[in-house]
């Protein structure tokens, strides 16, 4: 039992490949970020302010609770960016990356 | 003449049906939309991708959710449609709007607010393990995902949402192992006067409650929640409750789908400076209103679940309502027969809504007894006994102060889940009514965004 989200259907998708934190993981066209994460995963980060480990909440891009980030130190709302077939993420901010480059 | 300048934010039923009839008066507006596609959060698009019929996704709603979607393609060259786009702050009659890191001011003449709603949330001991999802994030998972948010869910708290998520989950074939109802099934006896207001919707609750006992998963009305067990690293394992006749039970699963109604995102509106009042019925404060949505401020509207929750049906009545009050007050003339068509719709809707609430109420009692170990902030794991210190220690009896305090409101979520419930607690701590507590003031930027934000102006 590797994962929280069961799909129930839609199942006959294109199969996409992206990395997280580096390592590879395989979603469909259409997925959003968070459901492939969490089809292969039981959560998406630690709490930075506990030991709880969290998989979203809301998924209606409210709670902010499934922030991931991109190598460039974009963050993203994993329930509401689809996940494209490339895209390398992180679950952690990576260092530094508050002061953005324009 | 000079066409207005009217903003609609939202593109839900409310903000779909506003945009429509402003078109149809020879208005082209500008529709502001933070998700991807339109249909708000109870007609979400699935992605392009995917087949499943209309049917499938809506039930008996499909025709509604068809003629919503339809109705809004064809309008989408006849008005300025930006998705994708977050109206983060309003000023001095201005909206400001955020795409791609890049913030861009709309000045209005008339704005209609149409930001719908979110889940309501109490709190429980455990809800901050993962695998706690809002009842409405449930049914996203299914709906514009066509997933599961476990092998076993539990679907609890109180409201109509419950019974129609589960009996969508069990519909769709995933396993629903419990439904926890916290409101007593003798006082939907009471309130059938009101609901008969709108038989065709008692009916189709009373058919999900069929459904679902015809599927034989267990029913409990009356329960009290105690926690949802799990641990850290796993997150959600179970959920213990106590039945109508005390006896406690420990359920076991691996996803637990929790609300309570919902509540207004109003955020916007407190922005815009409109005035607020509590409604004591459903123990929540709200933007005031009249009966076509003009709010206390002059040129500002405000429809849907954003104004008054109410749902779908009465979303599409309120933004066709808004829509003709912006049209009166630019000195149109509006079609009579359609407004009071419209204001009729909506009183009937109204009355349900309160045969609803008087159903399943929200049970404030819990929110007060919450232990004091229970995490109210899910951002930033801060406990009820936290945000009691800071009433008895630090006198901090009004909610902003209370926040400022102990941080209840100011995580990632921006109090939109330990909001109402905060205030429950603070009120019980302080003895004092709950409306006296105040309710948090919205801040701009309205969501967390981007620091490298450029602003052109």
């Amino acid at each position: 039992m590797n994962a929280r989200f069961y799909r129930l259907a839609e199942t006959d998708r294109t199969p996409i490949e992206l990395l997280i934190d580096g390592k590879p993981i395989f979603a469909l066209q259409g997925d959003t970020l968070l459901v492939a994460l969490l089809s292969g995963s039981r959560h998406v980060r630690v709490s930075e302010f506990g030991d709880t480990t969290r998989a979203g909440f809301c998924l209606m891009g409210a709670c902010q609770d499934c922030w991931v980030w991109t190598e460039s130190g974009d963050r993203l709302r994993a329930c509401s960016t689809q996940a494209e077939s490339g895209m390398s993420l992180l679950t952690s901010q990576p260092e530094g990356s508050w002061i953005s480059p324009v | 003449m000079d066409q207005p300048r009217v903003i609609v934010i939202g593109a839900g039923p409310s903000g779909v049906r506003c945009a429509q009839t402003l078109v149809a008066a020879g208005i082209r507006p500008t529709l502001i939309e933070e998700g991807r596609r339109d249909g708000g959060q109870i007609y979400r698009r699935q992605p392009e991708s995917f087949t499943r019929s209309y049917q499938t996704l809506y039930g008996d709603t499909a025709s509604r959710a068809q003629s919503l979607h339809s109705d809004f393609d064809a309008l989408k060259s006849q008005i300025d449609y930006r998705p994708e786009t977050l109206a983060w702050n309003i000023v001095d009659r201005t909206v400001y709007a955020v795409k791609s890191g890049l913030s861009t001011p709309l000045p209005f003449d008339a704005l209609v607010v149409c930001a719908g709603a979110t889940d309501r949330l109490m709190p429980i001991p455990g809800w901050d393990f993962a695998g706690t999802y809002s009842l409405g994030g449930a049914q996203i998972a299914l709906k514009a995902q066509a997933c599961s948010i476990g092998r076993q869910v539990v679907f609890m708290g109180t409201g109509p949402l419950l019974y129609l998520v589960a009996a969508q989950y069990v519909a769709a074939g995933a396993t629903v192992v419990a439904v926890l109802d916290t409101s007593p099934f003798t006082l939907r006896v009471g309130a059938l006067p009101k609901l008969l207001a709108q038989p065709a919707a008692l009916a189709k609750g009373v058919g999900l409650v069929a459904a679902l006992k015809r599927a034989r998963v267990p029913l409990h009305s009356g329960v009290t929640l105690i926690e949802i067990a799990g641990t850290a690293q796993d997150g959600v394992q179970g959920v213990v409750f106590e039945d109508s006749k005390g006896v406690r039970h420990r359920v076991v699963c691996d996803a637990v789908g929790l609300g309570y109604h919902l509540r207004p995102e109003t955020q916007l509106a407190d922005l815009a400076r409109c005035e607020f009042e509590f409604h004591a019925d459903r123990r929540l404060w709200m933007p005031k209103v009249d009966g076509m949505g003009r709010s206390s401020v002059k040129g500002v509207y405000l429809a849907g679940d954003s104004a008054r929750v109410l749902g779908a049906d009465a979303a599409e009545a309120s933004g066709r309502l808004a829509a003709f009050a912006v049209l009166q007050d630019q000195g149109r003339t509006v079609p009579a027969d359609q407004v009071q068509a419209t204001e009729r719709t909506l009183t009937r809707i109204r009355r349900f809504q309160a045969g609803l609430n008087q159903a399943f109420p929200w049970p404030h009692a819990q929110a007060a007894a919450l232990p004091d170990h229970a995490v109210v902030c899910r951002c930033e794991n801060v406990t009820a006994g936290e945000l009691r210190h800071v009433v008895h220690q630090m006198g901090a009896q009004e909610a902003n102060r209370a926040k400022a305090f102990s941080r209840v409101g100011m995580g990632r979520c921006q109090g939109r889940y330990c909001g109402v419930a905060g205030a429950e607690i603070i009120a019980q701590a302080s003895g004092v009514p709950v409306e006296l507590v105040g309710r948090l003031r919205g801040q701009a930027p309205i969501k967390p965004m981007t620091i490298a934000v450029e602003d052109p102006a």
